[in-house]
């Protein structure tokens, strides 16, 4: 595998420019930006709100500096609450280029979107000329998320990515599973995988705390496709969301914006702390996405049995189908037909071995099905975390 | 994973249902299933008195209001009627033991409002 050498170490699969706007009001000159350059990889990212959250600025800190980010130009309105000034100095520190460019200081939208595009351009070239490092699979690392979940996808899909996860781990490389919520009643079986004491116990109260979280708000992480596609239950859906997780022990339970120092498995928890605020953990799977990302996902794993298309800004999304009736549905859209092990076309292995390659291929200048349909969808919104964990 | 096999219209042996762990009280389809189709069940023939989509699970045995409902060999909720083997198993006889489940309607539904 070929990366591009980050100066903290970290080695990137991507060498992405990327147009963050700092509010929702900067949105569409960071957009005219990008547009301006299409055959590039130059894509959009951003936080909507004009209050400042501590969450957010982490997180954002976090993508900016992804190992597949190359350069950054921010874009500020000029008047809303984000750090620019802290979030341009994390950047620089980080060796990376970076621009910051307020709108309200460069005449308006039209000069913003002049001076980006020159600023792009230029930093492109740079980009075009860095060279590359091998990089081997113990310093990967995969996030695995399912959505558009149906009765297939905890049979075919999700215990295929188990399996590629298991070889991951055996390599030495990071694997991530996540969405504590889609684990209700799995924290028994669950725990009883921890590596330590302390992890089983932790895994137990980030599930406990997820159904708290649920419950008031008034139902799971369950959609009305989850049902047409034969899922009943919460607890259904989650047995079935766990095989994503396969066999190895669980090292330990990680928070948004946080990388694992060592190779293993992790779960994410996503689910906010403290009394339910800013409403759904995640209000859709590409905020899942996002968290991954910034734990320093370097390619998602996405098993999804109705059929999702969505990609992502900073890594590729790799579509494992879990029905083998979406997938020819929608091929354009899937990686890979896991549900053939449904119709007695393949085994779980050879889905799992199938995994194992694309991901690597990733890193081998291969493109996803999401990157090459120009899938680069980006959710960041409003959370809260306690004080002491990585994104608070 | 086992399997349980039923005979196809050409007589060959095409996997229908799937039973995901020994203890399970449920079996899921591996395809779709047409209404009055016989199936075998634990090697007995039985006559599906619903259609049955692709994923959609099937009780494997008559099952009580009250029980669990077991599937990959865990608890994924409780019959809320009584459900007889060969029935489909969905929303409408059971439900979650920990959160209830949102549909939306459908556009029939909406319709008669």
């Amino acid at each position: 595998m070929q990366a591009y050498l980050r100066q903290d170490g970290s080695k990137g699969i991507r060498n992405t420019l990327l147009v963050v706007y700092l509010v929702e009001c900067a949105h569409h000159v960071a957009r005219g930006i990008c547009q301006q350059f299409p055959d590039h990889d130059v894509q959009l990212i951003g936080f909507p709100g004009c209050y400042p959250n501590k969450y957010a600025q982490a997180l954002m800190e976090s993508l900016v500096t992804h190992s597949n980010v190359g350069a950054v130009q921010l874009i500020s309105l000029g008047c809303e609450g984000f750090n620019r000034y802290g979030l341009e100095k994390v950047i620089a520190d980080s060796g990376r280029p970076v621009n910051t460019l307020v709108i309200q200081e460069n005449q308006g939208t039209a000069q913003t979107m002049l001076r980006g595009a020159e600023w792009v351009a230029s930093t492109l070239t740079e980009l075009d000329t860095a060279t590359t490092v091998d990089m081997s699979v113990d310093e990967l690392i995969i996030g695995t998320i399912c959505g558009g979940s149906d009765g297939t996808s905890g049979i075919t899909a999700n215990p295929g990515i188990g399996r590629a996860f298991d070889q991951f781990v055996a390599k030495g490389a990071t694997c991530i599973f996540e969405e504590t919520g889609e684990l209700i009643g799995c924290e028994g079986i669950m725990s009883a995988r921890a590596a330590t004491p302390a992890v089983a116990k932790e895994l137990v109260q980030a599930v406990e705390k997820a159904a708290i979280y649920y419950d008031t708000l008034g139902h799971g992480s369950f959609a009305p496709g989850n049902a047409d596609g034969g899922l009943t239950t919460q607890e259904e859906k989650s047995m079935g969301a766990y095989a994503k997780s396969g066999a190895s022990n669980i090292n330990g339970v990680i928070y948004p914006s946080e990388i694992p120092s060592e190779g293993g498995l992790y779960l994410l928890d996503v689910v906010p702390d403290g009394e339910v605020r800013f409403g759904f953990p995640n209000i859709a799977d590409t905020a899942e996405i996002i968290e991954l990302i910034s734990c320093g996902s370097h390619v998602i794993l996405f098993a999804t049995g109705r059929g999702s298309v969505v990609g992502s800004a900073i890594s590729p999304v790799i579509k494992v189908c879990a029905n083998p009736q979406t997938y020819r549905n929608m091929t354009d859209d899937m990686d890979i037909d896991a549900g053939r092990i449904i119709e007695n076309r393949g085994t779980l292995d050879e889905v799992g071995q199938e995994i194992f390659e694309l991901v690597i291929n990733m890193a081998e200048g291969g493109q996803s099905k999401s990157e090459k349909m120009g899938h680069r969808e980006y959710l960041l919104t409003y959370k809260y975390f306690s004080a002491g964990r990585a994104c608070s | 994973m086992s399997t349980v096999n039923s005979p196809s219209p050409q007589g060959e042996q095409a996997i229908s249902l799937l039973l995901l762990a020994d203890q399970d009280n449920c079996l899921v389809a591996c395809r779709f299933l047409a209404k009055n189709s016989v199936v075998d069940i634990d090697q007995q023939p039985v006559q599906l008195a619903n259609d049955i989509q692709i994923a959609h699970k099937v009780a494997r045995i008559d099952i009580a209001a009250g029980a669990k409902i077991l599937k990959y060999g865990a608890i994924i909720g409780s019959a809320t009627t009584d459900i007889k083997r060969g029935e489909h198993i969905h929303l409408h006889n059971m439900q979650s033991d920990y959160l209830p489940t949102f549909i939306i309607p459908t556009r029939i539904e909406v319709q008669e409002l």
